[in-house]
């Protein structure tokens, strides 16, 4: 498929004559995923890039409209699948705005953990296979070793190790169970170490820091006109997290800190990923110490929440609530409304704007992803750095081409 | 003969024909071309990192290139834009060479039965292994390479024989239900949208 | 909260003679505008100091009940300092599907606007570079149209078969 590339106004024709074209990707190991650039360089110089995106455009959004608030959760975890259940929060968080339906106090907090918990998920695969792209495969393993663990705690809590479904409209599949808080309380005690160990293999290795200071740099307007969340807009100095200025689940009750630097580069938003995973630690460590007892389903007998799954096997009314909730023509009714949902998910402001008609299910959700704002902007950053950069670039805004396509 | 031979050298020789050492050479040294674009590729990351190393099976040696590589592994659901670059990868393969289909969305389509999704890579490309799983644990990929390896040391041949006889495609042969629209469609029929079934 | 009445009072200040139709659900303020002031009403809302464009996205109305335009174009704005938010709705009927480019304004409209071209066909005069996002430049429809269906019309069956003996 040829491109038509965009003439850029301050190169002159004799100039651009001399500047040769590479074709990066759809398939090559540091797109992670799948994305196609094409460069323009100026001997290792990139003098452009542009993107093409679309190698992993499955028709997320034509779905939501087929399925209802519960089963769309299915399709939700598939989106960044490198967090799935940071997901789910966020269209539940959205779906429940819409519904206006107010969480127990325990299913906050175990949602607040597991969020947290992807967190750390997400920010460990980033910045491992940050540094593997650069050379260093000995903290991929690492990082994959904690994230090993946490698959576990999601296995013990869901049943399923990567794609959980867990949270459905006002609750969670399953109660969590002690020994799976005991898991959360191991793996706090265990992470300081491992995280030790990674950063002192990655943060002051010289390799590592000459590749990422002062490349690909985003300034403070770019990030903020160009529409970039999360720890890209963080990297660059925009003060702004929204679990502490627009709080959801149990934010307002947990005390940490927002990570900020001021680099714009991919070292500083490779900081600003390892300062958060302690913070995020921070959290769990509060979360968990003070979870609430009481159901995880909103109560009352409407159609709001499920009823508890041991209930519908044992009892014949826990059968027929389950039936209404399920059926869909006797599904609870939504408001005739558009709202927008939006939660601080791993990458950035991942919110879903949906539109009801009435029915338990959406007439359009649109997913707003934080990837494809900031790889919008990649090309903006990229300008002037060598063609290995675009390894390092890549690395650190951290795409994901299933949340950058949907 | 053999029995001849062994008589007078011991047990310092071996006989074999040509076709089955070639094939147990190959099948210990398969070379994985990561397909990677969806889940399941964080699942292959999985597979290939510190806790499951694949790398115990004999073949580790993922590489990016697929002139370097043996076994394609499709990992993760193709969509429109995308099967004519895995064709072409695949075609760039060097001789022999095996694909696995790992995991449900590049099987059948998984849950994403839209417009975009190919409705599994075998319509369009020779599948040697299907993983099941959405994703797949590490553990049923790391089973699926030793089949794999088990189906080469029991068929495989020094010239590439026995994949002359399969000039059929490979993928389902079944009732195309977009068919069915594009007919409506071509003698004019009112065009009733098609109702959206999760089960079917 | 006072905020949010001084970017009502910058915007209809802006914007006299214009009809505006505000609306407030679960404490998010939405603002409908006509389509032909839409360029107008994003400048005056970036000096009222929305800063950042979220998102711009688009719906089909076909078959929502009492609608009576057919689409929806929708503009999420946020201001980064107080945080304050609001949405932007517009209408546009079928065959005049164009609206001014919001690119000069906010360069994060790029992509979402070529986002909303790719799915459901509506134009944006004077974006750079302006084609197809998402899908192949062959395919013809607009998926997230309502009368298109869910599993396509078999765009997605039309590629060559390789078998295993000619690989």
């Amino acid at each position: 498929m040829p491109l038509d590339l965009i003439d850029s106004p301050d190169l002159d024709a004799g100039y651009r004559e001399g500047l040769w074209t590479l074709n990066f990707g759809p398939q090559h190991p540091a797109t992670h995923t799948t994305l196609r650039l094409v460069l323009q360089l100026d001997g290792e110089m990139v003098i452009s890039a542009e993107p093409d995106i679309g190698f992993l455009h499955s028709g997320f959004e034509k779905l939501a409209e087929v399925l209802d608030y519960n089963q769309y959760v299915t399709i939700v975890d598939r989106m960044n699948y490198i967090s799935p259940l940071a997901n789910e929060i966020a269209w539940h968080h959205a779906v429940e705005g819409l519904l206006g339906i107010d969480l127990t106090p325990r299913c906050k907090y175990i949602r607040t953990i597991f969020a947290e918990l992807m967190r750390i998920h997400d920010h460990l695969l980033c910045t491992g296979t940050c540094v593997l792209d650069l050379g260093g495969a000995t903290a991929f393993m690492y990082a994959f070793n904690e994230r090993e663990k946490i698959y576990e705690i999601c296995e013990r809590a869901s049943g399923q190790r990567f794609h959980t479904s867990y949270t459905r409209v006002g609750g969670l599949l399953y109660d969590v169970t002690d020994d799976w808080i005991k898991m959360v309380r191991d793996f706090c005690k265990t992470f300081p170490q491992a995280y030790r160990d990674f950063a002192g293999l990655v943060m002051k290795n010289r390799i590592f820091v000459e590749r990422t200071r002062g490349v690909g740099v985003l300034s403070k307007q770019d990030a903020i006109a160009g529409g970039a969340t999360g720890p890209v807009a963080r990297a660059s100095g925009v003060e702004r997290d929204l679990r502490r200025d627009e709080p959801y689940l149990a934010y307002d009750d947990l005390d940490f800190d927002v990570c900020c630097a001021q680099g714009g580069d991919c070292y500083a938003r490779f900081q600003v990923r390892m300062m958060e995973m302690l913070e995020s630690l921070k959290i769990i460590e509060q979360a968990v110490e003070n979870l609430p007892s009481g159901p995880v389903f909103i109560s009352g007998t409407g159609k709001e929440g499920l009823p508890d799954k041991t209930e519908v096997y044992r009892s014949i009314e826990g059968l027929i609530h389950h039936f209404e909730n399920i059926m869909p023509n006797r599904q609870m009714p939504s408001p005739k409304e558009s709202f927008y949902g939006a939660t601080e998910s791993p990458n950035g402001e991942l919110g879903y704007y949906i539109v009801s008609d009435g029915d338990f299910k959406a007439y359009r959700a649109r997913t707003r992803p934080p990837s494809l704002l900031h790889f919008s902007l990649f090309n903006r950053m990229i300008q002037g750095c060598m063609l290995s950069d675009v390894a390092a670039v890549l690395g650190s805004i951290n795409i994901i081409a299933a949340e950058l396509d949907r | 003969m053999a029995t001849q031979i062994n008589k007078q050298l011991g047990d310092n020789v071996f006989l074999s024909t040509v076709d089955a050492a070639a094939s147990w050479a190959r099948a210990n040294s398969l070379w994985p071309m990561p397909f990677a674009t969806a889940c399941c590729g964080i699942e292959l990351m999985s597979a290939a990192a510190s806790k499951h190393d694949l790398s115990r099976f004999g073949s580790e040696v993922m590489r990016f290139t697929p002139r370097q590589c043996d076994l394609m592994i499709v990992a993760g659901r193709v969509v429109m834009k995308m099967i004519p670059v895995l064709q072409r990868i695949w075609l760039q393969m060097p001789e022999p060479k095996w694909c696995i289909s790992m995991g449900a969305c590049a099987c059948t389509g998984g849950v994403f039965d839209t417009y975009a999704v190919v409705q599994g890579i075998d319509r369009f490309l020779p599948v040697d292994i299907y993983v099941p799983g959405c994703p797949p644990r590490p553990e049923q990929l790391i089973k699926a390479i030793m089949d794999l390896q088990e189906k080469i040391k029991k068929t495989g041949t020094y010239n590439a024989r026995e994949f002359q006889l399969r000039i059929l495609p490979d993928g389902p042969n079944r009732f195309d239900e977009d068919e069915l629209v594009r007919i409506r469609e071509r003698n004019g029929f009112k065009l009733e949208d098609p109702k959206y079934d999760p089960i079917h | 909260m006072a905020e949010t009445t001084n970017v009502k009072e910058h915007l209809e200040s802006k914007l006299t003679g214009v009809s505006l139709a505000w609306s407030e659900y679960r404490s998010q303020r939405r603002v409908s505008v006509p389509s032909s002031s839409i360029e107008a009403a994003l400048r005056a809302l970036r000096d009222a100091g929305m800063d950042q464009l979220i998102d711009i996205t688009a719906v089909d109305m076909l078959e929502y009940p009492g609608a009576s335009d057919r689409f929806e174009v929708v503009y999420l704005l946020l201001n980064t300092t107080s945080g304050e938010r609001l949405t932007v709705k517009t209408h546009l009927n079928e065959p005049d599907l164009k609206l001014p480019s919001a690119y000069p304004i906010w360069i994060g409209a790029d992509w979402p606007e070529r986002e909303v071209y790719d799915m459901f066909g509506i134009i944006f005069e004077g974006h750079p570079n302006f084609k197809r996002l998402l899908l192949p430049d062959a395919f013809e429809s607009f998926p997230l149209r309502k009368d298109y269906p869910v599993k396509g019309r078999g765009e997605r069956h039309n590629f060559p078969i390789i078998t295993r003996a000619e690989s």
